[in-house]
């Protein structure tokens, strides 16, 4: 007689369980708190160097962080600060969109960003205001048109409050993500 | 010359300086010369290039128009000239031209519609970034804004729009060898406006301008002779699509700010993302930042970020589309569905019962396998 109240007792239960649980997997990740360690992958242009990339979800993988990947945007001056920036975007945001799906399939939560400013570095510093992370990765690049200067990189050392990774030019930084590399239909 | 009708328009479009369209139009001038019509130069601006200058050797060209302005001789489209002489064909550069004051029109484009009143044919040219509407656009890419802009009808009013393409790493290598502008131009060239990736969005922009140059003929064309009102009217809802796409603010919300944002950018429509906020609830710290960055994207994009506090979901996402004219709504495919919340109609079936006629879009969360680089 126990036995069979506990065995009508233990279905309620995991039918009231599979009742309430979701029907598939786990519920997504969510970002919760601050104790969660966020890495800021800035790029500007319209790629990002695959290494920096790769260190940043090797790095977001051992520490459980969440990536901030981050458009810079730049605003000419003849325009207010606060024009939409159509054009750079149809660059910019397809590589936010590549790198969330490499990030995500590698169990990675991403976090995106969109910061403007009259100049890469000007962009970076209304980013910096604004959010707090623990590391930023960066690359250093000799073209100024795709990056940050190496004035720029002089002046994120000294302004940062964080962790500063920067990766030396290497001939891997021919290998980029695009917007080539965004999966399915976008 | 056809009397009292009005010559045929062909307008060569270009994503920049150097294409070839002053080339290709000075081609079509010489193939239709060669068969007899009467073909002639009103304006010709040759920038320097031996080719084009070589090309032009073939074909009569018209006085030009001598105006001083500020102690400076300039030389301008002859009107009077050209409709004196009334060729059958008349080829007429860079329409986008400001004339000097003094000149009758303060745009050549205007000297051209007179040309065209007189049953001249007229063959002409103009870069993409002369157009009114991108010229922002264009400002926010290359840092410089064009002063010679001309309406978007402009095109509209061609009967030919000839896009003359050229791949971006072709026309660099034109402009390297010295075959756009002077030796001593190329680098500052190759460092300000002739770099890659503008080039690469400029001729998307192109052919993206002359794919809806296309579709907006279609539909007119539809529309003469047939039930005229009722199909100008499906045509300017074609022209006039919005999207809402339905957001929360977490991270997750981004990819789909994204996906709604380039599916709005296809269709030429405007973008509208709303929170439905549940009442009397502060958002968390976390939900803050996350609902600054979808602001701070959203502003970047040029689209709306809507807030609506009601517990009734599906209600209030009818009413903000009702009150925008939505016509398509983006949503992302939801957590799973707990407990009660499983009798529930579903969204999107309650949105489609909600609002008939408006199409209803899941955006799928991807999350692929890792595929080798490409």
């Amino acid at each position: 007689m126990t036995i069979g109240i506990a065995v009508v007792a233990a279905l309620a239960v995991g039918v009231a369980a599979g009742w309430w649980l979701p029907p598939h997997g786990r519920r997504p990740a969510v970002v919760t708190g601050p104790a969660v360690r966020r890495i800021l992958l800035p790029f500007a242009g319209a790629s990002i160097s695959r290494r920096a990339l790769e260190a940043a979800i090797r790095l977001a993988k051992a520490e459980n962080a969440v990536i901030m990947p981050a458009f810079l945007a730049r605003v000419p001056r003849r325009l207010p600060l606060d024009a939409p920036l159509s054009m750079q975007c149809e660059r910019g945001i397809p590589v936010l969109e590549a790198i969330t799906q490499r990030a995500t399939a590698q169990g990675v939560v991403v976090d995106s960003r969109v910061a403007r400013g009259r100049s890469y570095r000007d962009a970076l510093e209304h980013l910096l205001d604004e959010e707090q992370f623990d590391r930023i990765i960066v690359s250093a690049t000799a073209n100024p048109h795709t990056g940050l200067s190496k004035r720029d990189l002089e002046w994120l050392l000294e302004r940062v409050p964080a962790e500063v990774l920067i990766l030396r030019p290497a001939p891997a930084d021919e290998r980029r993500i695009s917007a080539a590399g965004v999966i399915g239909h976008f | 010359m056809t009397g009292g009708q009005r010559g045929r328009y062909t307008i060569y479009l270009g994503m920049a300086a150097g294409v070839g369209k002053t080339y290709r139009m000075l081609q079509e001038g010489l193939a239709r010369a060669e068969a007899g019509e009467d073909v002639a130069i009103g304006f010709l601006e040759t920038h320097g290039r031996a080719d084009t200058a070589a090309l032009a050797d073939g074909l009569e060209r018209l006085p030009r128009r001598r105006v001083t302005y500020r102690d400076t001789v300039l030389e301008e489209l002859d009107l009077p000239a050209i409709l004196g002489r009334a060729p059958e064909v008349c080829l007429i550069d860079e329409l986008a031209h400001t004339n000097a004051p003094g000149v009758g029109h303060h745009k050549r484009y205007e000297d051209i519609d007179e040309v065209l009143g007189a049953g001249i044919e007229v063959l002409s040219t103009v870069n993409v970034q002369h157009l009114e509407s991108l010229n922002d656009r264009i400002a926010e890419l290359s840092g410089v804004r064009v002063r010679e802009t001309v309406p978007d009808n402009v095109l509209g009013r061609a009967d030919q729009v000839v896009l003359i393409d050229l791949t971006p790493e072709a026309l660099l290598e034109r402009l390297r060898a010295g075959k756009v502008y002077p030796t001593e131009r190329v680098d500052a060239a190759l460092n300000g406006f002739f770099r890659i990736e503008n080039l690469m969005a400029l001729r998307e922009v192109a052919l993206r301008q002359v794919a809806e140059e296309v579709e907006s003929r279609r539909l007119t064309t539809e529309i003469v002779g047939t039930r005229e009102e009722t199909l100008a009217e499906e045509a300017s809802q074609a022209f006039g699509e919005r999207l809402l796409a339905l957001v929360e603010p977490y991270p997750g919300s981004q990819p789909l700010v994204r996906r709604a944002w380039r599916s709005a950018q296809r269709l030429g429509a405007s973008l509208d993302l709303l929170w439905v906020k549940p009442p009397g609830r502060s958002p968390t710290a976390e939900q803050e930042r996350a609902l600054g960055a979808l602001r701070q994207l959203a502003s970047v994009l040029g689209a709306h970020l809507l807030v609506e506090e009601s517990d009734d979901v599906p209600g209030a996402v009818a009413a903000v589309a009702r009150r925008r004219g939505s016509t398509y709504i983006l949503l992302g495919p939801g957590a799973p569905r707990r407990g009660l919340a499983r009798l529930r109609t579903p969204l999107p079936q309650r949105l489609m019962e909600l609002l008939p006629g408006v199409d209803v879009r899941i955006v799928a969360a991807r999350s692929p396998r890792v595929k080798e680089d490409r």
